[in-house]
């Protein structure tokens, strides 16, 4: 299965998060809402402009900047 | 014996709702000394015990990043609440668990109330209480906060907690191999050093050492030197062998585990799932409108401007019966007391004063009223995702744009309810940068003020002309914004991790519970703040007063014109007729006229127009004489005294008392006055310092040392860009 960045990934589309490489109070924020690796993602949408995304995750819906999910390497389920 | 407990939890589990419905009005807010948190105590009885609750800032987690979750860790540490409520919302219960398993490891006597098991059921999701209970060691009981499903257990849970007295004990979950060795290591060096020994477990210490934790290792470093020494060199081998060999940090490794921990008991039975869990939800129906990225703009402002009608007009007819309250009380005092100073205090200072703060309440309560239903719906969270990308250039949050059109954004807003708007935005700086620059906006009472110049000077073109000014007070602000984000306020932008709750229908009784709130909070903290400056003003105003010998002249003046006229006349003004006789009108206008005079003298005598006056050498540099100084410093009382300030000024000097002049032809005949001049000042009523009641509430909502700042930058910030209009303008013979 394809690893990707989560920048990349298109509406609907769905994943396994691999690797969360950041640290400080943004790796903590975003481990805290339960992005860590193993957790099961999938694109909501996008804002207006195309940034923020928001992600559904374990029942929820989160949104990330783009620039913040760079971060976040996904292994992708239905390509 | 009253018992202490406490509620804690993640933001949008219903933690607000449940502490409304244990403790119903029973309740008030504190602030957290030196931190704008919020802090609500409330009382109820069960059982015939007292319970004295306290509602926690709604947190994901525990560790030193925000405010919030400080508080939540420190009130916890030194109150020692009895019972620790931990309410988790059953339809997102991995997460909501990620702070649960943290409140273990502290070692709370903990209590978990189960919250939204309806909405759960309506998405297929079964949580056993029971099951997750036996799993995590501690009682478990399902609510729906909303309806007080559940309350009674809940209830009888705590007591049967609070009587056992269990002494706190923290829960050890492990962090795999490496860690757990280097955990037994520090445990063992905290534990033989004694650090923090009074307060929190040794195991909890070397947890928050691993995960860096700012807060833990100053006062680590602070008690004792040493140990904290030894503790950082050992964890920095840990980290640096772990990032050798894994590649990650500790505090990730921390994070996983915690995930990995909650994963394995919630496998153990604890949730079914009776359906597909990629089904839409009703919520996310709505998001696919909402959210749109071509419909949901379009809707967004409509709602806000909705918002900005409701605020506006709604609170219209209640700021008018208050006008009129306040207005009939004047006119009491004036016709009851004797000329003089104590009645020129009373109506000036206290009742204008009074009236003053009071006239903002139906504001401030509309406007939270309606941001509270945009809030609790869920709505809030949704514009800040759309219009994050817009205001994230300037440095600024998406949630920055509510704050933003409710102090004018869409010209008459008013900045009070602005800035106390600026509590729904959870970034730290981003939230003082949008706190500094929402002032700039044009509110309602800058209005008249500008309808007055530019109806003066560029009357051909009045509507573009306005729309103008409306799009340069947004362009100031944001660029303000983000040059004070790259210089005061510099930093990085705070991660946009947010959560986008489901839409859900707010309740009346929240509802009207947080519009109280923050009224009574207005009413209390700033309103006696604002009556002392309001009769500061007044008594600038007023002191030192005319000289007798000038007193003498204009009573010589109206002497000798009462003389000149037939008794009959003077007689038929006195009986106060509803109308008058031609030459009767002339007379009272005559005598109206001296009286401006005479206001206009004391007004340029008194200490306040002594500062203007000897103002004029630095502001004439961007065109503005003296009068227009004297209105400007009334203008910090509020804007809304320009114009009155501004035709008191401009009253001296006019012979031709039968030319009824309006003050707009007044100033366009004046040769200190121009198009560039009306120009400069308009852009430094727009931009100088807010007016004195905005001042207050900055201070509230940050501290004075800021609110001092927004007076001294806006002020130097707008009198630079005055300058800056004037001298171009007049070089290029704007003017």
């Amino acid at each position: 299965m394809p690893l990707i960045n989560l920048r990349r990934m298109e509406k609907k589309q769905s994943g396994i998060i691999r690797s969360v490489k950041v640290s400080g109070e943004l790796g903590r924020r975003i481990r805290e809402m339960g992005l860590v690796p193993g957790t099961e993602i999938t694109i909501q949408g996008r804002a207006p402009l195309n940034d923020p995304v928001a992600l559904r995750v374990m029942g929820g819906t989160l949104t990330l900047r783009n620039n913040e999910a760079d971060y976040i390497v996904v292994e992708i389920k239905n390509s | 014996m009253q018992l202490t407990m406490a509620l804690a939890g993640n933001p949008n589990a219903g933690k607000t709702t449940l502490f409304n419905q244990l403790t119903g009005a029973r309740q008030h807010v504190g602030n957290y000394p030196g931190i704008t948190v919020d802090h609500k105590e409330g009382q109820l009885h069960h059982n015939q015990r007292k319970i004295i609750l306290t509602d926690l800032p709604g947190t994901y987690s525990m560790t030193a990043y925000t405010a919030e979750e400080l508080v939540t860790r420190d009130y916890l540490i030194k109150e020692r609440p009895q019972v620790v409520i931990n309410i988790v919302d059953a339809s997102n219960l991995e997460r909501n668990l990620y702070l649960t398993v943290q409140l273990l490891e502290l070692g709370v006597p903990l209590v978990i109330a189960l919250n939204m098991i309806d909405v759960a059921q309506d998405r297929g999701i079964d949580v056993k209480a029971k099951v997750l209970g036996k799993l995590l060691g501690v009682p478990v009981v399902p609510i729906i906060a909303r309806s007080g499903h559940g309350k009674k257990e809940l209830l009888d849970t705590l007591l049967h907690v609070a009587e056992e007295q269990k002494d706190w004990i923290p829960r050890d979950i492990s962090y795999g191999d490496d860690l757990d060795t280097t955990l037994k290591e520090l445990e063992a060096e905290i534990l033989s050093a004694k650090l923090f020994a009074d307060t929190y477990p040794p195991r909890y210490i070397a947890i928050k050492y691993l995960e860096n934790d700012d807060q833990i290792l100053a006062k680590g470093k602070e008690d004792d030197a040493v140990t904290a020494e030894k503790l950082e060199r050992r964890v920095e081998q840990t980290a640096s062998h772990i990032h050798q060999t894994l590649d990650v940090y500790p505090e990730a490794i921390i994070a996983d585990h915690r995930y990995g921990y909650i994963k394995s008991i919630i496998r153990q039975g604890v949730v079914t799932h009776k359906f597909d869990t990629d089904r839409l939800y009703t919520s996310d129906k709505i998001d696919k409108v909402l959210t749109n990225r071509l419909v949901g703009p379009v809707i967004m402002l409509c709602i806000l401007f909705v918002l900005y009608q409701f605020t506006f007009s709604w609170s219209e007819a209640p700021v008018v019966w208050l006008d009129a309250i306040f207005g009939w009380l004047s006119g009491f005092i004036e016709k009851t007391l004797p000329d003089g100073l104590l009645k020129s205090m009373i109506i000036s200072g206290i009742i204008d004063g009074v009236g003053g703060v009071i006239g903002f309440v139906p504001l401030i309560m509309f406007m939270f009223f309606g941001i509270a239903i945009l809030e609790d719906s869920g709505y809030l969270a949704r514009v800040a995702f759309m219009m994050d990308r817009i205001f994230r250039v300037f440095g600024l949050h998406g949630s920055s744009v509510m704050p933003f059109i409710v102090s004018g954004g869409i010209a008459g807003g008013c900045a009070v309810p602005g800035v106390m708007a600026t509590r729904t935005l959870r970034s730290p700086k981003e939230r003082m940068a949008t706190l500094l620059t929402v002032p700039f906006m044009n509110c309602g009472a800058k209005l008249p003020v500008i309808a007055l110049l530019i109806g003066a000077f560029f009357n051909d073109n009045q509507a573009q002309y306005m729309f103008l000014f409306t799009m340069l007070s947004w362009v100031v602000a944001l660029l303000v914004a983000k040059f004070l984000r790259t210089t005061v306020l510099r930093g990085a932008p705070t991660p946009f991790v947010m959560e986008l709750p489901p839409y859900r229908f707010p309740t009346l009784k929240g509802l009207l519970i947080h519009t109280w709130e923050r009224t009574y909070q207005y009413i209390k903290k700033a309103g006696t703040i604002i009556l002392g400056i309001s009769i500061l003003l007044w008594a600038l105003m007023t002191f030192p007063g005319l000289p007798e010998d000038q007193v003498a002249l204009y009573e010589q003046q109206r002497q000798t014109t009462l003389e000149k006229s037939s008794p009959e006349i003077i007689s038929e003004i006195g009986s106060e007729p509803k109308q008058l006789s031609e030459p009767a009108m002339v007379l009272s206008q005559q005598l109206s006229h001296i009286n401006n005079l005479k206001m206009e003298a004391s007004l340029r005598h008194s200490i306040a127009g002594k500062i203007g006056t000897s103002m004029e050498p630095v502001s004439k540099l961007a065109g503005f004489d003296w009068r227009t100084d004297i209105a400007i410093i009334g203008g910090f009382a509020a804007k809304e005294v320009i114009v009155s300030t501004l035709g008191t000024a401009y009253s001296m000097g006019k012979d031709s008392i039968d030319k009824k002049e309006s003050l707009g032809q007044r100033l366009k005949n004046d040769p200190n006055w121009n198009r560039v001049v009306a120009v400069s000042v308009l852009i430094f009523i727009m931009f100088y310092a807010p007016c004195f009641v905005t001042v207050v509430c900055i201070a509230k909502e940050s501290s004075w040392s800021w609110a001092f700042f927004s007076i001294g930058f806006n002020t130097v910030f707008a009198f630079i860009f005055s300058v800056a209009v004037y001298q171009i303008g007049m070089f290029l013979g704007l003017g």
